[in-house]
């Protein structure tokens, strides 16, 4: 979590963009996502009042987070699962090494979970001896070809099928040149059943932790979270503190919002709700604050723990849609990413905020009322006032504030400006002015507003 | 201080003021039609579904649309003459073979097509992921609209492990095309009994 960037959000969009005909279709992809949303959403005529209590009963789950917490350990422990608390992305992973150590596992799979990609926990145990192998089709593809995940949701979004097909060739001794969905994902099928089979270990995430039962759910709709719970001796599951909900009873409302914002399905295939160890196994939940709390104290900021990650927010942003989730550099990218990430460290997310047109589509489909674009516009702000933002941009809102500080300076400035757009255009539009790189400059008018009202108020 | 009692400290200090429960009672489905709502939700989502009078009639279905020769196995005492009834003490390992699971669901949703099953009717917990094909069973009069209704039916439900199951598992990770079968069942197979 630590290294640095070397290029920003804006530098890694150029290079994505490079290839016009993969942005078309990538922006395709995603959109076609969120038509389906609409289409879900809008056949549930009280869709906007669902948003609105899940928003609701996330500001109370964020309001009594301690005691939900409190409940919720107790429960679990009633249950017979083994409660761990994590402080950090380390505290985190060295739980997971020393459960597997304690039981001699060195192979474990792993259904989809973002926060052990924000952990970097496959590197951790692997750098120990345990090999970990992702389970959910879009993080297997990406961890074969040593990318992180794209999408929250569609780990490989980004991809085509020949390069997939390329990579399941070399990975997996398939022909060369086989690029059919149906058959990689039959060739798939086939190798990660035998890992299920043959691993003592297996970890999953968690989407909706139940205070009052100690009970957790994880959605999936390819059965990989089940497939290795089931077989294993140890199950663990790590879980950001906010995944927290009330009472079980509010899983009908998260549910119904989940899988039809994220993908426009009615529900996801399988919503497995684990309350107690399989006998014989081992259950263990870690609960994990990596920042929360911190981000729970910032009264602007705090409303991002709401999220439920479904990933509408990325699918529906102009700029994600035409940048590709990579360029974000971290685990969970677009909207809800770049208002999480500064939190964790502001400095080298910087970029993020500035990743928007602020147009606000994201916090118009967040099934839980995320104002995201307001988030983005304040983190700016917040990253202006703590002297992270570029020198090109604190440059250039200096210039114009001073501009726009007396009439005369605006007046001056403007002249200039039609008179170079006029006389001179290549001064301005040119190479040199980032700007101008996807835009064309406008036509400069002939006099201004001020000027022409003048004029015309003194004819009449 | 514990790493826990750091966190909940953190938490106390920094969470905002007390912000009320809304009430979740008003959200309520239509009580109308509810098994050919189910039939047509679940056949967009991918899955097969049948009208059938009683177990025979299963049977008979069953036989007639999967390989007989193969593995089917069942927690249904009414077909245990025919195939195999689940152990719950057995490895979970050992029905890595399965072709077909037969289970009885507690209950299914019309609006999304799910069945509602606990570990008790699955006989085993991996049995519905493992088995190539799965075939439930639901009380046509158990339906219920959505799943408000659903957690008001499954009320405290102790069990230790539940699941909503809404069609054969799937992926579309690869450029957005739809296959049925990722890594659980290839096809879902809900027989309705009337």
């Amino acid at each position: 979590m630590s290294q640095t960037k070397t290029k920003d959000h804006a530098a890694m969009a150029r290079a994505f963009i490079k290839d016009e005909e993969r942005v078309d279709w990538h922006d395709g992809a995603l959109w076609y996502i969120r038509e389906k949303r609409d289409l879900a959403a809008k056949q549930i005529p009280e869709w906007e009042q669902l948003r609105e209590t899940a928003s609701m009963i996330k500001n109370n789950v964020i309001s009594n987070l301690h005691d939900y917490l409190l409940q919720f350990e107790a429960n679990l422990t009633k249950n017979g699962v083994v409660v761990h608390w994590a402080d950090s992305a380390e505290e985190h992973n060295e739980i997971v090494y020393s459960i597997l150590k304690a039981k001699e596992i060195n192979q474990m799979v792993k259904s989809k979970s973002m926060l052990t990609e924000e952990c970097h926990l496959n590197e951790y145990l692997e750098e120990r001896g345990i090999e970990v192998i992702n389970s959910d089709l879009g993080e297997y593809i990406q961890q074969i070809d040593q990318e992180p995940p794209s999408h929250i949701v569609l780990p490989c979004i980004h991809k085509r099928k020949e390069e997939i097909g390329e990579l399941f060739h070399e990975h997996l001794g398939t022909e060369k040149g086989l690029s059919d969905p149906t058959l990689l994902t039959r060739v798939a099928r086939k190798h990660l059943r035998n890992i299920f089979l043959t691993r003592r270990g297996a970890l999953t995430g968690v989407n909706f932790a139940v205070a009052e039962t100690g009970e957790y759910v994880v959605c999936t709709n390819e059965g990989n979270a089940d497939m290795g719970a089931h077989l294993s001796e140890v199950q663990i599951a790590s879980m950001g503190l906010e995944k927290i909900i009330p009472q079980k009873k509010h899983l009908g409302i998260f549910l119904r919002l989940l899988a039809r914002s994220a993908t426009g399905q009615p529900i996801t295939i399988y919503s497995s709700h684990y309350k107690k160890p399989r006998k014989g196994q081992e259950m263990h939940l870690i609960l994990v604050d990596a920042g929360r709390t911190r981000q729970l104290g910032r009264p602007d900021f705090r409303d991002s723990l709401k999220c439920i990650k479904c990933g509408g927010c990325m699918n529906t942003c102009p700029v994600y849609r035409k940048s590709g989730g990579l360029s974000y550099q971290n685990t969970i990218s677009g909207p809800i990413g770049a208002i999480l990430a500064p939190n964790l460290d502001m400095k080298k997310h910087a970029d993020l905020p500035y990743a928007s047109t602020l147009c606000g589509s994201c916090s118009n489909v967040c099934p839980v009322k995320i104002n995201i674009h307001e988030q983005l516009y304040k983190w700016r702000q917040e990253i202006v006032k703590e002297g992270y933002a570029p020198t090109t941009k604190t440059l250039g809102m200096k210039t114009m504030a001073w501009t726009l500080s007396s009439p005369e300076k605006l007046s001056t400035a403007g002249k200039a400006g039609r008179w170079f757009l006029h006389n001179v255009p290549f001064v301005v539009n040119n190479k040199l002015n980032p700007w101008y790189r996807q835009r064309d400059m406008p036509e400069g008018p002939k006099e201004s507003f001020a000027e022409w009202f003048t004029k015309n108020s003194v004819k009449k | 201080m514990t790493t826990r009692e750091k966190i909940l400290q953190a938490t106390l200090n920094n969470q905002p003021a007390a912000s009320a429960l809304p009430d979740i009672s008003v959200f309520k489905g239509e009580d109308k039609d509810l098994v050919q709502k189910y039939m047509t939700v679940f056949k967009t989502i991918g899955g097969n579904c049948f009208l059938v009078d009683d177990v025979a009639g299963i049977q008979s279905l069953i036989t007639q649309n999967y390989d007989a020769t193969r593995r089917i196995v069942t927690t249904v005492a009414e077909l245990s003459d025919k195939f195999e009834l689940i152990s719950n003490e057995a490895d979970p390992h050992s029905y890595e073979n399965i072709e077909v699971a037969i289970i009885k669901a507690h209950f299914s949703v019309a609006e999304n097509g799910a069945v509602w099953l606990t570990e008790e009717v699955m006989g085993q917990r991996i049995i519905p992921y493992i088995c190539q094909h799965l075939a439930v069973i639901v009380q046509a009069d158990t339906i219920v609209p959505t799943l408000h209704e659903a957690y008001e039916k499954i009320g405290a439900g102790e069990y230790g492990f539940g699941a909503f199951i809404g069609g054969p598992s799937k992926t579309a990770d690869i450029e957005q095309a739809l296959v049925l079968g990722a890594h659980g069942p290839l096809t879902m197979t809900v027989f309705i009994m009337k």
